[in-house]
């Protein structure tokens, strides 16, 4: 059977693994997105509090993937919790950094002028501070994304859902007939959907980042 | 200048958004200090200032002598440390900043117009956070941006980036005076802008202050810029510290020490020039004669006025050409070919400044003086303009000599009372 008979006969099983793969790293980059940023705008303004919660993040980042989701077994078993939760913390790192540049990287100028016109803590970040650094973070979310579509894949080792069951699947019988599709056709989709997201995300970039601080494009 | 406007004044800072413009309202501060924590010196050390009502007030001093902190504690994006802030006699000092700041108009250095939001989205700001209605919000921003001078349809939808600097600065104005504020605080606004785009910003703000009579503090370290738009000028110096707070022409005229006449820098009576204009000094009427005259009657004209010369005007009345006695003979009669071309005209709001530049550059030391339509009102020459400036200088020594006598006296008598230990009230004349 070649690879294409392979698509042809398993694509089923194959489209609710690429569904599930991309609905797992999608629930999981809303859940660091959310939690990343709220970090960094509560982190920015303290020199040793953004340092501290960049290195942490960072950190996380250094424990290889297989090891994360071994660790989390015996704590939160088998299945979706661990999962979820390695996707999110490997997830942070990117969005937290960057958050965190780009609120710093707002002209202080700015920020003095909306508190000069009347503009109060909450008003400031929502209306000013956010907003002026949404494009790095949208940049960190991107990253993210690409990063957690690998790492998605690893779940599969603790029975979680995605492409990774597939690529797992094809390494546990290497040498019989359809390893290699196997292999192939999980690493393939995850190639795809990471593809799919990125375009995603330069439309939402268009939406999403107001005409006067997009890169010049008018 | 002080005006009868204090109710108005208070009611402003009291919260009301009237329907007619808000005045501007006085601003005292009472011995004023900041002292950041880890510095022996406080930055600005006990500044007091009492500004009227519908003042423009100039705040100069050199860089790091505190006159931006003295300006940002007024709306209290620095806490002071010490002393009280009254504005329109309501005392600030304690009130939620947040509320404070939106009765406060603030414009700064680059205009600090926020680059992700519309020029429109801009200047609504302030209303909005106010809690104005929609329809008025959206009447007030082309109001705003045609008070200053931009066309609202035009200029509407843009982006900041969009915009030249002077524009730009000109949106930051109109967001600062959106919401009606009685106090409009104006931090070095123009100092980012080239030289004529700053000229006109200085000339618009003139104007617009006309109309609007706000109380404004502005900050500068360019000393020329503060002659140019101070009803009052105070120099700073170091830590704040008030080395004079008097009119322009009484600081260029009587700088009050060593440090003042530093700043004022040289040429106090070039400097002078500015703060007149021509119309404040004597315009002669000259012969003149109008291009459809017959020949005759210019010729006769010429003799028999005392002067040497006339001047010979166009069908509406605007000075066209110079004639010399010769110069008819000359040119055989023909009025085209005869006589000098007027190439420079003032006109009657122009300064004396721009006058003896005319006159230094006119071949003959005089200038024509035009009305609003370019038409003939009368010349302006050498002479004039001498005695006119040694006129306003005496004036202006005498004036500050009387301030002096006048402060030194009342200082005598207080000391006197002092020493007598009398209750100063009953010795009073």
């Amino acid at each position: 059977m070649n690879f294409w008979e392979y698509l042809g006969s398993r694509h089923q099983q194959l489209l609710i693994d690429a569904y599930q793969h991309a609905s797992a790293v999608f629930q999981c980059m809303v859940v660091a997105t959310v939690v990343g940023v709220v970090i960094g705008v509560v982190t920015y303004r303290s020199e040793w509090a953004g340092n501290l919660a960049t290195t942490t993040t960072s950190t996380i980042l250094t424990i290889p993937s297989l090891a994360m989701i071994g660790l989390l077994i015996p704590i939160v078993g088998l299945g979706v919790p661990p999962t979820v939760i390695a996707l999110t913390l490997y997830g942070l790192l990117p969005i937290v950094r960057n958050a965190i540049v780009g609120l710093r990287g707002v002209d202080p100028s700015l920020v003095d002028a909306a508190k000069g016109i009347g503009m109060s803590r909450l008003a400031r970040l929502a209306r000013v501070e956010l907003p002026l650094a949404w494009p790095p973070i949208l940049t960190g979310i991107r990253v993210s994304t690409q990063m957690l579509m690998g790492i998605a894949a690893i779940a599969a080792y603790a029975s979680g859902p995605g492409l990774g069951n597939e690529i797992f699947r094809g390494i546990a019988s290497l040498g019989s007939k359809n390893a290699l599709n196997q292999v192939l056709a999980g690493t393939l989709g995850i190639i795809v959907l990471a593809l799919l997201f990125d375009a995603a995300y330069v439309l939402v970039g268009r939406l999403t980042i107001p005409r006067g601080i997009r890169a010049r494009d008018d | 200048m002080p005006e009868t406007t204090e109710v108005a004044g208070v009611s402003g800072v009291a919260g009301v958004g009237a329907k007619g413009a808000v005045f501007g309202a006085a601003i005292e501060l009472e011995n004023l200090t900041k002292h950041y924590p880890g510095s022996s010196a406080p930055a600005v050390d006990s500044v007091n200032m009492q500004i009227d009502a519908g003042e423009l007030v100039v705040f100069v001093g050199p860089s790091g002598c505190g006159k931006s902190t003295t300006l940002k504690m007024i709306n209290r994006l620095i806490e002071p440390t010490g002393g009280r802030i009254r504005i329109g006699g309501e005392d600030v000092t304690d009130m939620d900043p947040v509320k404070l700041r939106r009765k406060i108009g603030y414009a700064i250095q680059a205009s600090g117009l926020f680059p992700h939001m519309t020029v429109a989205q801009n200047i609504a700001l302030v209303p909005k956070m106010v809690g104005w209605e929609k329809g008025r919000i959206r009447a007030r921003v082309e109001e705003m941006l045609d008070l200053v001078g931009l066309d609202a349809g035009e200029f509407h939808g843009r982006y900041p980036r969009q915009l030249s600097g002077g524009q730009q600065q000109r949106v930051g104005v109109a967001r600062a005076l959106a919401a009606d504020p009685p106090v409009l605080l104006m931090d070095e606004p123009f100092g980012a802008v080239d030289p004529i785009t700053r000229d006109h910003l200085q000339d618009e703000l003139i104007r617009l202050q006309h109309e609007l009579h706000k109380t404004i503090v502005f900050v500068t370290h360019d000393f020329d810029e503060a002659i140019k738009l101070g009803d009052r000028i105070a120099v700073l110096r170091e830590r704040s510290h008030i080395a004079q707070f008097d009119t322009p022409e009484a600081i260029l005229t009587n700088p009050a020490d060593d440090f003042v006449s530093g700043f004022v820098g040289a040429g106090a009576a070039l400097k002078r020039l500015n703060l007149s204009r021509v119309r404040d000094v004597e315009i002669t009427g000259y012969p003149t004669v109008i291009v459809d005259d017959p020949l005759q009657e210019i010729f006769n004209k010429l003799k028999s006025s005392g002067t040497n010369e006339i001047l010979l005007l166009d069908r509406r009345g605007r000075p066209y050409k110079w004639l010399r006695r010769g110069d008819l003979m000359r040119a055989r009669g023909s009025l085209a070919r005869a006589g000098t071309l007027v190439h420079d005209t003032v006109t009657r709001d122009a300064t004396l400044r721009d006058a003896l530049e005319a006159v230094l550059t006119d071949n003959a030391g005089r200038v024509v003086v035009t009305g609003r339509r370019g038409e003939y009102t009368g010349v302006v020459d050498m002479e004039t303009l001498m005695n006119s400036v040694h006129e306003l200088l005496e004036a202006d020594r005498l004036d500050a000599l009387e301030h002096q006598h006048e402060l030194e006296e009342t200082r005598a008598e207080q000391t006197r009372h002092e020493q007598e230990g009398v209750d100063g009230g009953e010795a009073k004349a």
